[in-house]
């Protein structure tokens, strides 16, 4: 079908070849498959969108596309003719570029030097910075950018420095730039503005593809929208067809399976955390909750919502304050991590590697590590009562080792998470928050990791449960909060505990999110 | 209980774990002593080898103190200076004492420099941790600015103890207990409390985390401020013990005591097989690592191969072997 603001470009009714055509592209790593048979054709000026959820295989495609990754089947064609990308040099050559959704620019350089970092113009032997200045200046206008090419990036708020790297990205002309959600970091405003740039490129003849979470922005924005779910093509549809909600329910449309324990009873007692105004950021995330014992309180939301953000403020870990937190009946007076602990409260990272184990030490002491004063009252470690609590915790929470001697680095991710899990469990906490439970582990570990988490909220103890895989969070909790740029936007309990009703929630504008949940 | 069980059949590796790695230093050490042998034979004379233990002592006993600050990811330049700074101290406070507490002023001026030493290292961990600058940087600093006080206080020229108290401190650094001199004795308590404090205490465990990933720390509700911070109190702590076993060895201070020592005993930690990223610590291998610097500085003096003007050189591709030695090793 041809999309009318095709014709009335006016640039011909015959259809032209489509600017980059993808035939049944594949990704393997090893045994597994990321990607199998994705087809799509990318019109010249035209924004086309691709949804899909975490793991969805939408960055797998990006790659493809880009030159980043070379695919394991299938192929592409620019204008009719096959194309293959050795590298991402190649690609951008034949004029397809990625913008990261990470900035990835030198703070200490100037806007013209990030542009023409690798390929500095010059005269002789000097580099031509007037003659950089000024081409900048032309690319920067094209974004509708206002910073000046001679700036330090680093000085840039945070938006510019968004628009810097686009710009960088259009500094040789283009014929199909991929953004990769280019607005998770960006305010409200921020966001209008960059919609308002990439409309203005496709009115230049540039062909945008548009990765993004927010379905709002896919509606205003896309001519056409992508679906992929686990690796596959959904299908692709003109963007007037769809709302957010058929959207939502296209990225999902997937059923729960045993994979989860069955959901426990509605929890009555007291609440044992109440928060209440927490600020995080300076008011970048705000929010008021609480939990009691024996449920599972799910928080939802996309990757960029706040929701690893709320809970470090919490423990003090990032620049925070509320206006009261109460654990165990206990007014917390200071947002630290050593006095929640105290106060009977843990936290398991969503960032095993970098935060959660010391990957050079041994299991023992990584175990240990967060309980020291409780296993030691004095200040001589007890040994012997380490080696206790490991072969404990090995019996209980199926951690498969070698040896109880290997370092935390050696063990297999599921297994660092088993220990991880053990490791904040020693210090017997009454509320347990957990990010990302089961992030880049097998099947079996989640199964059996959903099911610890069961057992320890039926032994009366809270569990926070912060994750972007949908089907985990609907699977696993008992209460669910949605978050959506900083912010609480929908409450869903019982029967309304749906992934769609996540979704739509978490990326729909929140006013739509309000209206879904006093339904 | 099947994980488990199959778990059991490996060795228990508890607190004593020998890996070849962590033995190199011992094994370099014994082949540098049997080098030595070979090449002299006065080398192995027991006076000769008294000698040089003896003049270990300085160096290990600060290495102990640096092995701590380096184990948490930290480093300290200024010990050298601080060194001389608090023998500086030392000195004039005994002397001032000398008239009213008679030989009861040594102990006080030990004291006195027990603390002086102490605070000198608050200072340093408290600027490091609370102004949150590079430790490089600040140690740079107080390096320069502990090195310009004890030049100050000598006047450019030495600093000599009293006379009355000479004869009685003298034994500190000559004397010795059972045929050992007193400075090994010291030497070899402060390591073993170093290994006790390191590897028996919960403050060594944190330090060891600490130095590991500071991020795992703070998410444990480790205070990684205080940790690093106390390292440095440490490191200040043993450098003061090492001034009280330097003051009866020349009896005097002057601006160059303790010159270029920092760059020795991170030497002599490093090839001890510390990890200067942090992490890893090793008591036992800094004192091997200090015999190692300075025996090979006896051979060299013994030989006549070659010039002992070359003694720092050697000592500097020691420490390039060494590191490359546990690269390759470390890479297999």
């Amino acid at each position: 079908m041809m999309l009318a603001r095709t014709d009335m470009a006016g640039a011909t009714l015959t259809p032209e070849p489509p600017v980059l055509r993808a035939e049944g592209l594949s990704k393997a790593y090893g045994s597994i498959t990321v990607l199998s048979d994705v087809s799509l054709d990318i019109r010249r000026g035209e924004i086309h969108a691709i949804i899909g959820e975490n793991g969805a295989g939408k960055s797998t495609l990006m790659k493809l596309l880009s030159g980043h990754a070379a695919p394991t089947g299938g192929g592409m064609a620019m204008g009719g003719e096959p194309v293959a990308f050795a590298d991402a040099v190649r690609a951008e050559e034949a004029g397809i570029i990625l913008v990261h959704q990470e900035i990835l620019l030198a703070a200490d350089l100037t806007v013209a030097q990030n542009l023409f970092l690798g390929r500095e113009l010059t005269r002789g032997l000097a580099v031509d910075d007037r003659a950089m200045n000024r081409r900048t200046a032309e690319v920067l206008a094209r974004v509708g950018s206002t910073a000046r090419p001679t700036t330090r990036v680093g000085d840039l708020p945070l938006a510019q420095r968004q628009l810097v790297q686009i710009a960088r990205a259009l500094l040789d002309d283009r014929k199909v730039v991929i953004l990769d959600e280019p607005t998770a970091m960006l305010a409200n405003d921020e966001v209008d503005a960059l919609l308002g740039i990439a409309r203005s490129l496709r009115d230049q003849g540039v062909s945008i593809l548009y990765i993004s979470h927010r379905l709002d922005e896919v509606e205003a924005l896309a001519d056409r929208v992508t679906v992929l779910r686990d690796g596959r093509m959904i299908g692709t549809w003109d963007a007037a067809e769809l709302d957010q909600r058929q959207m939502a329910e296209l990225m999902v449309g997937r059923e729960l399976s045993d994979l989860y324990p069955a959901k426990r009873p509605p929890a009555t007692a007291e609440p044992v955390l109440t928060v209440t105004d927490l600020s995080v950021d300076h008011g970048r995330v705000e929010g008021s909750f609480e939990v009691r014992p024996g449920e599972v309180l799910g928080i939802g939301g996309m990757i960029g919502a706040g929701r690893t953000e709320l809970i470090e403020g919490l423990l003090g870990l990032r620049p925070s304050q509320a206006g009261s937190v109460t654990l165990n009946g206990r007014t917390i007076p200071r947002l630290d991590v050593g006095a929640m602990m105290a106060a009977g409260l843990v936290y398991l990272t969503e960032d095993r590697k970098g935060k959660g184990l010391l990957l050079n030490e041994g299991l023992g002491p990584n175990l240990v590590l967060q309980a020291l004063n409780l296993i030691n009252p004095g200040i001589r470690l007890n040994r012997r009562k380490e080696t206790g609590a490991l072969k404990t915790a090995v019996d209980e929470y199926d951690i498969r080792v070698r040896s109880l001697s290997v370092e935390a680095g050696q063990l297999s991710g599921g297994n660092q998470q088993k220990l991880l899990l053990a490791k904040v469990m020693q210090a017997d906490p009454a509320v347990v928050i957990i990010d990302e439970p089961t992030r880049g582990i097998d099947i079996g570990n989640k199964s059996q990791i959903y099911h610890f988490i069961d057992d320890l909220v039926r032994s009366g103890k809270a569990c926070i449960v912060f994750s972007s895989e949908l089907p985990e969070l609907v699977g696993l909790s008992d209460r669910v909060l949605v978050m959506r740029s900083g912010r609480f936007v929908a409450e869903l309990t019982g029967e309304d505990i749906t992934e769609q009703n996540v979704v739509y929630a978490a990326a729909s504008s929140g006013r739509g999110g309000e209206g879904r949940t006093q339904r | 209980m099947s994980s488990a069980d199959t778990t059991m059949a490996a060795p228990e590796g508890e607190g004593f774990r020998l890996r070849w790695a962590d033995l190199a230093p011992f094994i370099a050490l014994a082949v540098i002593v049997v080098i030595g042998a070979l090449i002299n034979s006065n080398f192995m004379a027991a006076n000769n080898l008294l000698n040089v233990i003896t003049r270990t002592a300085f160096i290990a006993i600060i290495g102990v103190g640096a092995t701590f600050v380096i184990a948490t990811g930290g480093l300290d330049l200024s010990i050298g200076s601080m060194l001389a700074f608090v023998v500086g101290i030392m000195i004039m406070s005994m002397n001032a004492m000398a008239p009213a507490l008679g030989v009861w002023a040594i102990p006080a001026g030990a004291v006195v420099a027990l603390i002086v030493g102490s605070l000198c290292g608050l200072l340093n961990g408290v600027i490091i941790t609370v102004g949150k600058i590079e430790p490089f940087i600040v140690t740079l600093g107080t390096m320069g600015i502990f090195r310009a006080f004890i030049t100050w206080m000598t006047d450019g020229g030495s600093l000599s103890i009293d006379n009355s108290l000479r004869g009685a401190y003298r034994p500190v650094y000559f004397g010795s207990l059972f045929g050992i001199p007193y400075p090994v004795v010291i030497t070899i308590v402060v390591a073993l409390i170093g290994a006790f404090v390191l590897y028996r205490t919960k403050y060594g465990r944190r330090v060891t985390a600490v130095g590991s990933n500071a991020d795992v720390a703070r998410f444990s509700g480790v205070h990684v401020g205080r940790v690093r911070t106390m390292a440095f109190v440490i490191q200040g702590f043993c450098v003061a013990v090492a001034a009280i076993c330097y003051v009866p060895r020349l009896g005097a201070a002057t601006p160059t005591t303790g010159q270029l020592w920092e760059l020795q005993v991170i030497t002599a930690v490093v090839i001890g097989g510390t990890l200067l990223r942090g992490g890893k610590a090793h008591i036992w291998g800094t004192v091997a690592g200090a015999l190692i610097l300075e025996v090979i500085a006896n051979v060299m003096v013994l030989s006549d191969m070659v010039s002992e003007y070359l003694v720092a050189a050697v000592q500097g591709a020691i420490i390039i072997i060494a590191m490359l030695a546990h690269r390759f090793t470390s890479a297999r």
